[in-house]
């Protein structure tokens, strides 16, 4: 069960300015990592803490391919993304990564900075605990929940491998 | 119910004789490609997870071409990573500065890509070989890694919007404008998840090299990827290129689209991206007066032959303006030798001009040309999005080669009819 503070953005949040390509350089994850949402909220790395969550409006992550953009976030502490919708290469960056994100448009719009939020994986259930409002997620797929569950797509390969 | 251009390709590299769109499938891929930023993270993975060998040396590219030549230590670093690993695995498509390019114009000159392929790249303008009737797609580095080793990818079989070109374009009018009016019209979301197949008898009008800008920017509009259908064009194109056979893929007469938009090409004007988000944009008679600091004129979007050409056709025997830089790269070393030989480079010198070797660099905000607090530019790049090329209060309005020479000529965005008459 994921449960914690929501960090608010709006629609269109980009790979740039969740990770600019000025750090792309950077190898050592957590110099990287202080640089998470640096372009949009020079505060989130000072305020970020281990559960919490961020929520968005549309096509969360569009731009480019990199994969620091979803790592950087899990990195930061943030266990779950919710988002009206997200671009196509950061939704499958973030599953094979084993970061959590849910597309629910009813949560992305009620829910607003600093709600305190639970969700529940397995059942798509996320649950506004601040204004005590629920919503419901469409699930995962089970071949993406077993991606999530082995922590990764690289993981999950290893695991297959192994039980062949 | 018949299949899309893009389902077909899928369902062929899936082994199966149907598939839908929702479907989840595993394909075999003819090319995985990394950059010097995705290819370092991507190595790690596929050593971390104890991966030994690649599945064929002779599908795997790796190009040095973002932060190269290396633009610092650290950069230089990741180069060597790639160097190396494509020493250790015997990589045949390891491009070495000298032999490099943009990886998405470099590709398609190769011969690396044809009709009927499924290629993945850990780079989001991998969809530009659609451009040749390829499935081909930008993913992260993980699926790189993975990719590297088994020569498999899932997918989830996307849907399509079905873009119906008719006519042709007008004087000054290229791929860059019809794709930038798309995005204006669908919006940057406006594909998301979903293929962008292009088809009609317009397309018989359009050049290779318009096809492939087309093609670049379909990640802009959220698309999954953008496919043209092979013509004679294509064929001739590949047959000049490469050696292997390409398979063309139709869509089925009954196939189900999302979506039908219908472009009339003669009516495209030039059109130009404003602040922050490719879909911002306007025809060049609606700019008004913007005073311009930069202007870069190449990537992997227009840094083709024929957009240097269009470059060197608004540049030639006039001045850049006295307060704009003006940067040019051209995307492979054969464009630059073709663009030499054509007597190109010396009238963008002549004029004023800064001419870069292929590099990715201010495109994405990289090196050679980052852009300072407050400044504008004018760029052929595919992406205006905040701090994209520098400061996060610098500016950057996406527009053709035609444009942007003619607004480096003028110092504000121009249309090159005033330049030329
Ligand atoms: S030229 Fe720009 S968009 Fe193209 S691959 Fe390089 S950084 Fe990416």
């Amino acid at each position: 069960m994921i449960n914690g503070r929501v960090f608010k953005y709006g629609d269109n949040v980009d790979t740039d300015v969740i990770i600019p390509a000025r750090y792309l350089n950077i190898t050592d994850r957590a110099e990287l990592t202080s640089h998470c949402m640096e372009d949009i909220d020079s505060e989130f790395i000072m305020k970020v803490k281990s559960g919490d969550l961020i929520a968005a409006g549309k096509n969360f992550g569009c731009g480019s391919s990199r994969e620091h953009a979803p790592m950087v976030i899990k990195l930061s502490g943030i266990k779950c993304i919710i988002a009206e919708t997200f671009a196509r290469i950061f939704y499958r960056n973030a599953i094979n990564i084993g970061l959590p994100i849910l597309e629910c448009p009813e949560a992305a719009k009620d829910i607003e900075d600093g709600d305190r939020i639970e969700v529940d994986l397995n059942s798509g259930l996320i649950t506004n605990i601040t204004k005590g409002h629920i919503y419901r997620a469409e699930s995962f797929p089970e071949f993406m929940q077993n991606i999530i569950k082995a922590e990764g797509l690289i993981n999950y390969i290893k695991v297959k491998a192994g039980s062949l | 119910m018949g299949m899309t251009m893009t389902q077909k390709v899928l369902a062929a590299h899936a082994g199966l004789d149907k598939v839908h769109s929702g479907q989840m499938i595993m394909a075999k891929l003819d090319l995985v490609l990394g950059n010097d930023i995705t290819a370092p993270i991507a190595i790690e993975e596929f050593e971390k997870a104890g991966m030994v060998t690649v599945f064929d040396k002779s599908k795997i590219a790796l190009v040095p071409d973002h932060f190269a030549p290396n633009k610092d230590i650290k950069s230089a670093e990741n180069c060597k990573l790639l160097r190396e690993f494509s020493r250790e695995m015997d990589i045949e498509n390891y491009f070495e500065i000298g032999q490099m390019g943009i990886e998405h114009a470099l590709i398609p000159e190769k011969g690396l890509a044809v009709p009927g392929d499924v290629i993945i790249g850990a780079d989001s303008h991998t969809c530009t070989y659609g451009a040749l009737g390829a499935f081909s797609t930008g993913v992260g580095s993980t699926d790189m890694a993975v990719a590297m080793a088994t020569g498999e990818a899932w997918f989830k079989v996307p849907e399509a919007v079905k873009i119906v070109l008719r006519g042709k374009m007008g004087k000054w009018v290229s791929g860059k404008d019809v794709i930038l009016h798309i995005i204006g019209m669908i919006g940057v979301d406006g594909a998301l998840y979903q293929s962008m197949e292009y088809c009609g008898e317009g397309v018989a009008n359009l050049s290779m090299d318009d096809r492939f800008t087309i093609a670049n920017m379909a990640i802009e509009a959220g698309a999954k990827n953008g496919i043209f259908e092979a013509d004679d064009r294509t064929l001739k194109y590949v047959s000049e290129h490469s050696k292997r056979v390409p398979v063309v893929f139709k869509a089925d007469k009954d196939a189900k689209y999302s979506r039908v938009i219908e472009i009339d090409l003669a009516a495209v004007k030039p059109t130009v991206a404003f602040p922050h988000l490719p879909e911002n944009t306007r025809s060049i008679d609606e700019i008004g007066d913007i005073r311009i600091d930069q202007v870069v004129i190449g990537s992997c979007t227009n840094g083709r032959l024929e957009d240097l050409r269009m470059a060197a056709k608004v540049l030639k025997g006039n001045k850049v303006d006295q307060d704009v830089r003006a940067i040019i790269f051209p995307a492979t070393q054969r464009i630059y030798l073709q663009a030499m030989r054509e007597g190109l480079l010396e009238i963008f010198i002549e004029a004023g001009a800064a001419v870069s070797t292929p590099t990715c660099g201010p495109c994405l905000g990289g090196h050679m040309g980052i852009l300072a607090k407050g400044e504008k530019a004018v760029s052929t790049t595919n992406r205006n999005f905040v701090g994209r090329m520098g400061h996060t209060e610098s500016e950057i309005y996406l527009a053709s080669p035609a444009v942007a020479a003619a607004s480096a000529i003028t110092g504000k965005i121009s249309s090159p009819e005033e330049v030329i008459k």
